[in-house]
């Protein structure tokens, strides 16, 4: 396909691009622009951060899990634009300068464009911002440093008009159907086109598909990427329901998420990594159907509603019936997910999420649990858990001895007791299976001591 | 003077603007191919079928190499002759090269390396400890042994006796920039190699070997490296050879990277250990006798384990005075990638298990950790003692061997002195007459309110149910010296221009430490020249000849000294034509101008002047250093020039429910003698800290019962991320003048402050000591699954 695209404010046409080389290969190898590193090829380290611009603002994504044909349209900033035409270093640049902030200096291009890019949006949480950048080297605590002594500086001139990017509406679009690589602008001219390919690969964000690439070199068959299917990101709210559409980032959810569940936003902030929320979406984090994705047990602990598509025809179901088996999910060749939709409700919505690291680790467990109460009784309890069964899952027979009980310790321990009956997790580099149950079990004790109001987050003791 | 400045790194410009060249970055003539290995998926078998057909022709493909194509032998070892590039019969490991493929892309060699059909009889492997020793599957004959005292008898006399085990992992380097090789082949089959190693010697040595070359027909430039940190000590060997084998082959430049999983599943690691141990005290928590049993995984091949392992026995005594201890380790040969050197090189292994037994009787005896360290600590003492000369060496009786690794198999020293009476010694006989690790103590801990926050500390752990707190101050003692003590030497070459602008060379590498930017203080402060008046160049095994590694915190001690001879020859040429020009002795070379008697003239000038009289304005500098002398079989001598000390306090805290924890804060006090930097000197120490704390919390190895290692990628082997470094971090200097004789009275940083990261550790099983009256027994890597089971054991 043909894209054009402005990098480092210089605009390129390209034609015939492959739908799988990497913004990353193609910056190093076509452009000889070598300061964007690859440094796992998998999108966890950061080094190859770049500044992706367009209307909807400025965020940092991998380049190395990053196709082509995703930043058409768009403005790619990397670390050898970040300077002034006239070679002033960017507030960022100067900073890691003056506090130490390299050593060996192979992540750190990956990390100046990363602050350059919070400096931009005026984003001063700088742990969550620089949680996507691995170093070996500092320890971290000069590069901290140095993101601190720029938040007040300014924007330089020449990468203001990234913070104010206006972009033309694109216009309707009829796909060829015989096309095997499409970039529909709508959902219908998606459906259209997928319910005639229904052996294609859809690209949301790529964060997975991107490793099918990267590291299984897979053959993707027909493609279609789905980032110009502007209808189908954004969250909607009416009085009764939150309406998230299919291609919303990780990124979008977690603000918007925020008011209603803030516990659901808190884990959303340990989901991966800055760089990977600003790609992954929503409805590719549910569609492909992983047992240890971060989303499902949260919105099926929510009661969310699955909108499918595929050609005209949409059906919704209940979001846990989505999940059959491991691998295999209740969606037809073609059909495609467009939304979810929430009900809204007060928050009884704890979510803890358990890995080996804090940040941008994927879970061994993600308890996402609700217990609604009626006085002091318990009268309705949602467990859902990721990393305990080959789907996210209900612990159902833990939440039938919760039911009608009262919302007391003795309650919780039996409860957990009953669990073992729902879970037979599975031992792998993550966690053991004894670890998984024990665990899973004791985060329902933990959401009893946190209603209690007893402290039981690491995260939230003082020095 | 530029030394003892917060200097930034001198590359600090390019790496911020992404124009430091790495050796990916290096722009490649026209026609370069690209090389991946095709690996091994069992982990021990003979191979008997492998179809290359697909390999071959799959697009981009130009060549497929097995062991039978290569020209000459291609061992990759730093030791013991015992890594062939290719797999010839039989594979030992998952992830051993079998096969190479040569390409005209990255990616396209990388596709089409997994195309092979290789078809292998599995043979059963050896992974566990228990496997190797039922096996007696070792390096080595025996296991080795150092003793001191007696201590069977002083066991049995003890008061107190403890017994008890501490298992630690091992830990991926994860140098952010992968290994990589480029070589060009020049005229008459000579070699070009850029690597992205520590020791462009080795590299010279391998490929030499590997084209039927003498060394002089291979010139290796290493500029940068993107992280090293041991792994690029001889982890390099594989990808030079093999591109210059593909070079002299196609006589076209040829390239090779690691994709991040291939590197993960390929290249050694540190080495993990379990330490047994039966330590005998008294009421008050003295160690009277300790008796230790070291068993590491060595991996598949020998490469550097013999000198890890005897390093690790080396620290077992860290700071601690003892008197009856023998220390046996055992060498296992196991079916995994070769484990390999890794900062401290078996140094933090033996630390770990000395600190463990340190809190396992604190534990036993209700007494608080810290007062049973110090109770144990080497006295303070700043002593001059009189080292008896080196005792000469035999010459080595095979000129192929690789003398210039860590890994040599040397003679020993004719004799060995024994220490002066009445010293204090370590277990393998050299006196302790530089310590300061009381004083050192005293002053974090109370800089740090240790007391005071331990009592907060009960009290808060008093009122919280599900949390809980834990402290610990750990000291630090690291011997300073590669133990092979011949690698105790460097060398340096330095021009001065006739405009006054200085070109500076010397064997070590720059991998993110400042070596570079610390030496050229050196040659800037011996000139009496700003520092950007001195030109930093790659390392170049065509300038300076016979290197050592940049390994064992050596780099600024050796290089440092080597510079500083050469500067210095050059100077005393300078002022001896200035002072009969000028007919005085009165010579000053300070603020880039020389003051020669009453005149004064800029450096430049004084340059100028000294090449119109046909002066040399150029000079190698050599240096080794003097006073030791080791005997690795009987395990005595004087290893270490001198001893480096720190101390660390973290406090941590921890949820009983899940195990998860976090660090609150750490307080550091760290002995870099006069620092050279002090910048770049904390520096290393922040990021010590943090990687050790990471090998001993998040970093988890885990192989598969088949050996498959499952954590070969970012997304399942954790480092530290930004948010894991401590809340509040405060790191301070000790700042005193070396007592030894070392290059502007400094101290090596490199590795000492990475054991640092033990309190971390060690304040986490402080806080599982708050859940329960029975030992935890926390084992290493403390993730949060070890530290719930670790909390169940202290309630049980």
């Amino acid at each position: 396909m043909d894209i054009t695209f402005s990098l480092n404010g210089n605009p390129v046409s390209l034609t015939d691009v492959s739908p799988t080389i990497t913004l990353l290969d193609w910056l190093r190898e076509e452009r000889h622009l070598t300061g964007t590193k690859e440094g796992c090829n998998e999108g966890d380290c950061g080094a190859c951060t770049v500044m992706i611009s367009d209307a909807d603002g400025s965020r940092a994504l991998n380049g190395c899990i990053l196709f082509l044909p995703q930043v058409n349209g768009k403005h790619v900033t990397t670390v050898e634009g970040l300077a002034a035409p006239d070679g002033a270093l960017h507030p960022a640049q100067t900073a890691m300068i003056d506090h130490h902030g390299s050593q060996c200096g192979f992540c750190t291009p990956g990390f100046v464009v990363s602050m350059a890019t919070a400096h931009l949006n005026g984003s001063a949480d700088h742990d969550t911002q620089l949680a996507g950048n691995l170093c070996r080297c500092t320890g971290y605590a000069p590069i901290i440093r140095a993101a601190e002594a720029i938040t007040d500086q300014p924007v330089p001139d020449h990468l203001l008009f990234l913070a104010s990017n206006t972009e033309a509406p694109q216009p309707a679009q009829t796909l060829p159907l015989d096309s095997t690589l499409v970039q529909p602008r709508s959902a219908d001219a998606l459906a259209t086109w997928y319910a005639a390919n229904p052996d294609a690969t859809l690209i949301a964000g790529a964060t997975d598909v991107g490793l099918w690439v990267t590291k299984q070199f897979r053959d993707l068959g027909k493609v279609a990427f789905l980032n110009q299917c502007s209808d189908l990101r954004g969250i909607t709210e009416t009085d009764h329901e939150i309406r998230i559409g299919a291609m919303t980032t990780l990124s979008d959810l977690e603000t918007a998420i925020a008011p209603h569940h803030p516990s659901f936003a808190a884990m959303i902030r340990r989901y991966a990594s800055v760089q990977v929320r600003n790609a992954a979406t929503i409805g590719g984090n549910i569609a492909n159907g992983s047992p240890i994705g971060d989303g499902p047990p949260a919105l099926i602990a929510l009661g969310a509603t699955l909108h499918l598509r595929q050609g005209d025809r949409r059906r919704a179901l209940v979001i846990e019936d989505y999940f059959i088996d491991y691998g295999k999910q209740d969606r037809s060749p073609g059909e495609f997910v467009e939304a979810i939709t929430l009900p809204k409700q007060p928050d009884t919505l704890r979510c803890y999420k358990l890995s080996k690291r804090f940040d941008q680790d994927i879970s061994a467990v993600c308890a996402c649990l609700s217990i609604t109460r009626d006085g002091d009784t318990i009268a309705a309890a949602r467990l859902a858990y990721g990393g305990m069964a080959g789907i996210p899952k209900r612990a159902s027979t833990a939440e039938a001895a919760l039911i009608g009980k009262a919302f007391t310790e003795a309650t919780i321990r039996e409860s957990m007791g009953a669990m073992v009956q729902d879970f037979q997790p599975l031992s792998d580099m993550r966690a053991s299976a004894g670890y998984r149950l024990q665990t899973a079990q004791n985060m329902l004790l933990r959401y009893l001591h946190d209603a209690q109001g007893t402290a039981t987050n690491v995260l939230e003791v003082a020095p | 003077m530029s030394i003892a400045k917060p200097l930034p790194h001198d590359a600090a410009r390019l790496h911020v603007t992404g124009t430091a060249r790495y050796t990916d970055d290096i722009p490649t003539p026209t026609g370069t191919l690209h090389l991946a290995f095709g690996t091994s998926t069992h982990a021990a078998g003979t191979i008997t079928a492998l179809n290359l057909d697909p390999v071959r022709n799959a697009p981009g493909v130009i060549d497929v190499l097995t062991d039978t194509d290569l020209p000459h032998d291609c061992d990759v070892s730093p030791s013991n002759h015992d890594e062939p590039l290719l797999a010839k019969t039989s594979v030992h490991h998952v992830g051993q090269p079998v096969f190479l493929v040569i390409a005209t892309s990255h990616l396209a060699a990388r596709r089409a390396a997994n195309l092979a059909e290789v078809n292998i009889t599995e043979a059963r492997p050896i992974l566990t400890i228990e496997d190797a020793l039922a096996a007696n599957s070792r390096f080595e004959d025996g296991p080795r042994i150092y003793q001191k005292g007696d201590t069977e008898t002083a066991l049995s006399a003890a008061t107190h006796r403890l017994s008890g085990r501490i298992a630690m992992g091992g830990q991926e380097h994860f140098y952010l920039e992968g290994q990589a090789a480029l070589v060009l082949p020049l005229e008459g089959g000579d070699m070009l190699v850029h690597s992205s190693t520590q020791h462009p010697t080795e590299i010279q040595h391998k490929v030499a070997h590997a084209i039927g070359k003498p060394m002089h027909a291979v010139r290796v430039e290493t500029r940068r490296m993107g992280g090293g940190f041991g792994g690029k000590e001889s982890q390099g060997n594989a990808l030079a050879v093999a591109c210059a084998v593909a070079a002299a082959r196609t006589q076209r430049p040829c390239k090779m990277r690691y994709d991040r999983d291939d590197d993960m599943i390929i290249t050694g690691k540190r080495h993990d250990f379990r330490i047994d141990y039966t330590v005998g005290f008294d009421p008050d928590g003295r160690i009277t006798a300790l008796d230790l049993t070291h068993y590491t995984r060595c991996g598949w091949a020998q490469d550097l384990s013999l000198p890890v392992a005897d390093r690790a026995m080396l620290h077992a005594d860290n700071a601690y005075h003892l008197t009856d201890i023998r220390i046996t380790s055992h060498r296992l040969k196991t079916n995994m990638q070769s484990a390999t050197a890794f900062r401290g090189f078996g140094g933090p292994q033996g630390v770990v298990g000395i600190e463990k037994i340190m809190d396992h009787v604190a534990q036993h005896l209700s007494l608080d950790p810290l007062s049973v360290r110090r109770r144990n600590y080497y006295a303070d003492l700043i002593a001059d003692v009189e080292t008896p000369a080196t005792a000469p060496v035999a010459p080595p009786s095979n000129t192929d061997a690789d003398n210039a690794s860590r890994g040599a198999d040397k003679p020993h020293p004719m004799a060995l002195p024994s220490a002066p009476d009445g010293l204090q010694t370590t277990p393998y006989n050299q006196p302790v007459t530089d310590c300061i690790i009381n004083a050192l103590t005293d002053q974090l801990a109370t800089g740090c309110d240790y007391e005071g926050r331990r009592r907060s500390i009960a009290a808060w752990n008093a009122e919280n149910p599900i949390l809980k707190r834990g402290i610990a101050l750990t000291p630090v003692k690291f011997g300073i010296s590669f133990t092979l003590t011949h690698l105790n030497q460097a060398g340096a070459l330095v021009h001065v221009y006739q405009d006054g602008s200085i070109h500076l060379n010397h064997g070590g590498t720059e991998m993110g430490q400042g070596l570079f930017q610390k030496i050229a203080q050196v040659a800037a402060s011996r000139f009496g020249v700003p520092v950007d008046a001195i030109k930093i160049t790659a390392t170049d095994t065509a300038k300076v000849p016979n290197t050592s590694a940049t390994a064992a915190s050596s780099g600024t001690d050796l290089n440092g000294m080597a510079v500083q001879n050469a500067c210095d020859e050059i100077r005393a040429r300078i002022e001896a034509h200035l002072g009969e020009k000028f007919k005085t002795k009165d010579i000053t070379f300070v603020d880039g101008m020389v003051k020669v008697g009453a005149e004064t003239l800029t450096f430049a000038q004084a340059a100028a002047s000294a090449y119109e009289n046909r002066i040399s304005l150029s000079a190698t500098g050599f240096y080794k250093t003097p006073d030791i002398q080791w005997d690795r079989i009987a395990g005595k001598g004087r290893p270490f020039f001198y001893f480096a000390y720190g101390a660390a306090c973290t406090e941590v805290v921890i949820d009983t429910l899940t195990g998860e924890n976090r660090i609150l804060r750490t307080d550091i006090l760290h002995d870099a003698g006069a620092s050279l930097n002090p910048a770049l000197d904390i520096g290393q120490i922040e990021g010590g800290y943090v990687q050790g704390a990471g090998w001993l919390t998040t970093e988890e190895l885990v192989w598969d019962d088949l050996g498959q290692l499952k954590t070969h990628a970012p997304s399942t082997y954790k480092i530290p991320a930004c948010s894991d470094r401590p809340d509040i971090f405060n790191v301070a200097l000790w700042d005193k003048p070396n007592p030894a004789q070392t290059i502007y009275r400094s101290k090596a940083v490199g590795e000492p402050p990475f054991m640092l990261g033990i309190a971390a550790f060690m304040a986490l099983a402080d806080a599982v000591s708050a859940c329960g009256s029975t030992y935890g027994d926390l084992q290493a890597p403390a993730t949060a699954e070890e530290v719930l089971a670790a909390i169940g054991r202290a309630r049980a």
